[in-house]
């Protein structure tokens, strides 16, 4: 059957993003991907995939705009409470017994899944002595994430999931409130390092203890998700930690025997 | 010459099914007594709250005699299988007939949401789709049920008087023609032709 033309354009235009930015989304699930360039088309200004592809190839601002649409740049703290009630249970007792840690968020979008964590180490007692290292590959995202500056809004429905994650204080510790803004404790961010690093294109570059890589892989296809479970699997160290998104899974990739599952329904894994 | 209704009834390769308040009613009378082994996946979405466990699958493993499932990332839908959105992401239908879950915004309010399954399986399989659209308080569903007809798909909306919620109906009725406008028991029959 002869392909589409939205299909193709579609093709051309990803190939295009590759070859002038080596921005690689040759390996994402494309249903979820065209649909939110459809909705670029609008705010772009442009009528056609095809017009948004010369567009974008001489404008490095208007790649910029279409990249806020390529990536998801959507987070939310403490999203499924659970998963951070399984990692205080059944993965801080063994990162007690490192003398010191590095942590990876891969894909750590807009910061909030950042801020869970360090507040999670921080009542636990590991703050101090962890690295984080919190990557994107959207600027504008990880940008963000480093001014920690969160809508009043939104900050309500954390506080519910911070206590359901077994918060131990008040969420309001943790933030200064600013008109409809909060701004996120900086002792939060002294331990994290933001990077630009991208799991379709860069390679592995620390070993770490823990890896939290939630609502990334979904977007991937096979072959890419295989790709980034290659990089936790040669990152993590010796019996190391991955925690997944709450619908990911290991299943479909060629790692499955290499972990084994400490939290089956909190999909947290260690490193056989 | 263009294919009859019940023609293209019996050339199905998937049904799509969308509802909201009120749908868990609807849709167990309307599968009840579906042959367990039924020629067509059944994929539903059905709105529900996002942050709590949703007990859907259980309820219909009992309530009816298909493989009831929630769809899981990279799974190809499978004849006989009946399977849910989970809470709190989209589900799509990707080319190569698997699918894929994302946490992209919401639509309508809702995540996940009808419009982004139907347009993606309207997208995948164009004129082999049926999509029925349930009882619901919202305006989810119909446009994905207008882009399934386009696509030459064949489009089912539930009588809106019949419809505890009669939003969901309506909208698609104000945007379109449908194939057929029909109570539960009409839809069930409906289904028990497009099993091949
Ligand atoms: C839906 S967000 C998930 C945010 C957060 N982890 C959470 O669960 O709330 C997906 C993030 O993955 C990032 N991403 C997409 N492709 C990536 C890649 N190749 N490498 C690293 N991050 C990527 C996007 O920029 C986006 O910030």
């Amino acid at each position: 059957m002869p392909e589409r033309a939205l299909e193709i354009e579609l093709r051309l235009l990803i190939e295009a993003v590759y070859l002038r930015y080596s921005y690689d989304f040759r390996n994402y699930a494309m249903a979820s991907l065209k649909r939110r360039v459809v909705q670029a088309l609008r705010t772009i200004g442009c009528s056609s995939v095809s017009e948004l592809q010369g567009k974008i190839l001489h404008d490095p601002q208007a790649f910029m705009a279409l990249l806020q649409y390529l990536t998801i740049p959507v987070s939310e703290m403490f999203r499924d409470p659970a998963y951070y009630l399984a990692l205080r249970t059944q993965v801080v007792p063994l990162l007690r017994t490192y003398p010191s840690l590095k942590i990876w968020i891969a894909g750590c979008s807009t910061g909030e899944e950042v801020y869970s964590m360090a507040i999670l180490l921080k009542e636990e007692g590991l703050l101090e002595r962890s690295l984080i290292y919190a990557t994107d590959i959207n600027p504008q995202s990880l940008e963000r994430a480093r001014q920690g500056v969160y809508t009043l809004d939104s900050i309500r429905a954390y506080t519910e999931s911070y206590q359901k994650a077994g918060g131990k204080r008040l969420f309001s510790d943790y933030y200064t409130a600013a008109y409809d803004a909060v701004l996120m404790d900086k002792s939060l961010r002294e331990h994290v390092t933001f990077a630009d690093h991208s799991l379709a294109t860069d390679s592995v570059f620390a070993e770490t203890q823990f890896i939290s890589c939630r609502n990334v892989l979904i977007y991937f296809d096979r072959a890419l998700q295989d790709r980034a479970i290659g990089l936790f699997h040669e990152s993590l160290g010796h019996r190391g930690f991955l925690g997944l998104g709450s619908k990911e899974s290991l299943d479909f990739t060629s790692f499955a025997e290499q972990f084994e599952p400490v939290s089956k329904r909190e999909r947290v894994f260690r490193k056989l | 010459m263009s294919p009859t209704l019940s023609q293209r009834a019996t050339r199905l390769q998937a049904v799509v099914i969308g509802m909201s308040a009120g749908g868990l009613e609807a849709l167990s009378q309307m599968l009840r007594d579906m042959p367990e082994d039924f020629g067509l996946p059944l994929i539903v979405v059905q709105h529900v709250p996002e942050n709590h466990p949703s007990q859907i699958v259980e309820i219909f493993q009992r309530l009816c005699s298909l493989q009831v499932d929630e769809a899981r990332d990279k799974d190809r839908p499978k004849p006989g299988h009946l399977y849910f959105a989970p809470p709190g992401y989209h589900l799509q239908v990707e080319m190569d007939r698997t699918f894929s879950l994302s946490v992209d915004p919401r639509v309508h309010y809702a995540r996940p949401s009808i419009d982004v399954l139907f347009d993606s399986a309207a997208d995948v399989w164009g004129d082999q789709l049926a999509g029925i659209l349930l009882t619901g308080a919202n305006s989810d569903g119909a446009e994905g049920l207008h882009s399934i007809a386009r696509y030459g798909g064949l489009t089912v909306v539930q009588e809106p008087t019949e419809a505890l919620a009669d939003t969901m109906p309506r909208s698609a009725l104000k945007l379109f023609q449908p194939d057929y406008v029909l109570p539960l028991a009409g839809i069930r029959q409906l289904l028990l032709r497009m099993d091949r």
